[in-house]
């Protein structure tokens, strides 16, 4: 049917527009952004308990995690992003230098350019296009993990010194060492205290999935503005005038159902979690008989 | 090239003044660092543009949310839900194309895709309505005693308003607001990365920043110089803010005042 689209009209014009290659792509972009969030979250929440871990503990080093949480919070996150990607990369690129190419003697930074030997380059100039991908793909999950773990260290920092102090103290009564407090009275009590926090990281994430455009990978925003530009009859069968603001449009809305989704099922959650807690909520849960 | 020249030549380069041609070979970190900086002239006009005309909105939207009346209420609870819900990125996309359009149909909208106007209109709405979720909050937990001992004095409508709900509402959401103001600054740095072209090359400074990052392919200096301006002005929102919070809490015994500061949990960015 979709065969010669010159010939249709109205709403089957729409469907065989709607269900070209590029769309089918376009669709698919909404996976990476799952995807993205899937892996992204609970990677973030490792970083930053890892974070508030250091955050509490001895002097120099609880310096380095609360640097790390002020440093990120200091400063824009989309400069981060920009400065990580490229980083990172970097990085990598100058560890496998080492490793790779002992014998190299000439420096790595020559003027404006950054020269690694040709073994040591990430992805390989010879790899398939899905690797350069791939390994784009995962520069941006490794960068907002970083980014967002610091937001993450600072609800868990604030989670676990909210942690009610006879519950440690009567811990410290029975004999426990410091490491089984930690373990078996401070990380399941903190959190209730986390979670607000926590659903509010989650809302911000989920927000922040569209700069996955500026690390480079072609995610929902890309195919926004390639599909919805304007398309002559030379180079397409569907033409049509600028409709990128009806695009944007369309990723408003999934936006818009995705967050009110969430918000949904987290104030399930807290609901389920305050149940028998000896927090405000959990009184008021009690009182009401529930 | 002295410093001097250099700063001469491009402390006013965001806005089109000086030298025409941005540096192509040999970066200082002299010229990194003054065109950066003349960079942040953006982000401070954009931030205290959508921060000013965005807290006459708040009121309204707080206002608005608190009211009993459906038809002042639905609009603003829409309003609030709209743009908390979605990205600010996404948002700054959208208003350029849609701008975009109109302009096409109405030469009066050729205005509208700058940046200057558009892109601050959007910090604009986005800032009421971030603000005005936490106006509205502070307006439900004002003390229940402070409206009855307004009542006990006579005092009602307006002049209730005036003396006491809206001062007990501001102070009650100052630190609050505090972080929202920080963070509203941080958003400005989306601007010149969502369509909102950079004529001529008059950026803000993250788009200097990722200019010489792309040039030199080093940006470990670029943005380290970045984030140091950002830190110097969130400060300076820190000290402007709390400044505002001794004032609005003078009349308090100094025990009970509430001192701004970073409070985990609340909005983050968006």
């Amino acid at each position: 049917m979709c065969t010669d689209p010159e010939t249709l009209s109205g709403l089957s014009w729409l469907f065989c527009y709607l269900t070209t290659g590029k769309h089918l792509a376009f669709y698919g972009a909404f996976g990476t952004v799952l995807l993205l969030l899937a892996i992204t979250a609970p990677l973030a929440l490792a970083f930053g308990f890892a974070g508030a871990t250091v955050a509490r503990g001895p002097a120099p080093l609880s310096w380095l995690g609360k640097g790390y949480i002020a440093i990120v919070r200091g400063v824009p996150d989309i400069a981060f992003f920009l400065f990580f990607v490229i980083a990172l990369d970097q990085m990598f690129e100058y560890v496998r230098h080492r490793a790779k190419c002992p014998d190299w003697d000439q420096p790595i930074y020559q003027g404006n350019d950054f020269v690694v030997c040709a073994a040591a380059k990430l992805p390989l100039s010879t790899s398939p296009q899905w690797v350069h991908e791939a390994y784009g793909f995962g520069v941006a999950v490794l960068t907002f993990a970083i980014v967002f773990g610091a937001f993450a260290a600072n609800v868990l920092y604030g989670a676990m010194r909210a942690v009610p102090r006879a519950q440690i103290e009567t811990a410290e009564a029975y004999g426990l060492t410091g490491a089984q407090i930690f373990r078996r009275i401070l990380v399941p009590q903190m959190w209730v205290y986390a979670l607000p926090g926590l659903s509010n990281l989650w809302m911000v994430l989920i927000k922040a999935t569209p700069l996955l455009f500026l690390l480079g990978v072609e995610d929902i925003v890309y195919w926004a503005r390639e599909l919805g530009g304007t398309k002559t009859p030379q180079f397409t069968k569907y033409p049509h005038p600028d409709w990128r603001m009806w695009y944007f449009l369309a990723l408003l809305v999934f936006y818009l159902i995705f967050t009110r989704i969430s918000e949904i099922v987290l104030e399930r959650l807290m609901l389920r979690l305050t149940h028998g807690q000896a927090t405000m909520g959990g009184e008021r849960q009690r009182r009401a008989g529930g | 090239m002295s410093c001097t020249e250099t700063i001469a030549d491009y402390a006013l380069r965001s806005l089109g003044y000086g030298e025409r041609l941005l540096p192509r070979t040999d970066f200082t970190l002299c010229q990194q660092v003054t065109l950066i900086g003349s960079g942040m002239l953006w982000n401070i006009y954009f931030g205290a543009v959508a921060l000013l005309s965005g807290f006459l909105l708040a009121n309204a939207v707080a206002l608005g949310k608190a009211s009993r009346s459906r038809w002042t209420r639905k609009p603003a609870e829409w309003f609030v839900f709209v743009v908390r819900g979605s990205p600010l990125f996404i948002q700054f996309f959208f208003a350029y194309f849609a701008f975009l359009s109109l302009k096409s149909r109405y030469p009066f909208f050729d205005m509208f895709t700058s940046a200057w106007l558009g892109a601050a209109i959007v910090l604009f709405l986005n800032t009421a309505a971030y603000s005005g979720e936490i106006f509205y909050g502070a307006l439900r937990s004002i003390p229940k005693g402070d409206m009855e001992a307004a009542d006990a004095y006579g005092l009602s409508g307006w002049h209730r308003f005036r003396r006491i709900t809206w001062p007990t509402m501001l102070r009650l959401a100052w630190p609050a607001y505090t972080n929202e103001a920080i963070f509203l600054f941080h958003a400005t740095t989306l601007v010149f990365f969502t369509g909102f072209p950079a004529r001529q090359q008059k950026g803000d400074a993250l788009y200097y920043a990722s200019y010489f990052a792309d040039k030199t392919f080093n940006p470990f200096v670029p943005y380290p110089i970045l984030a140091l301006y950002f830190i110097a002005v969130t400060l300076g929102i820190i000290a402007l803010m709390g400044h505002i919070n001794r004032r609005l809490n003078r009349h308090l015994p100094q025990a009970q005042r509430s001192r701004a500061r970073f409070r985990p949990g609340t909005l983050l960015a968006r």
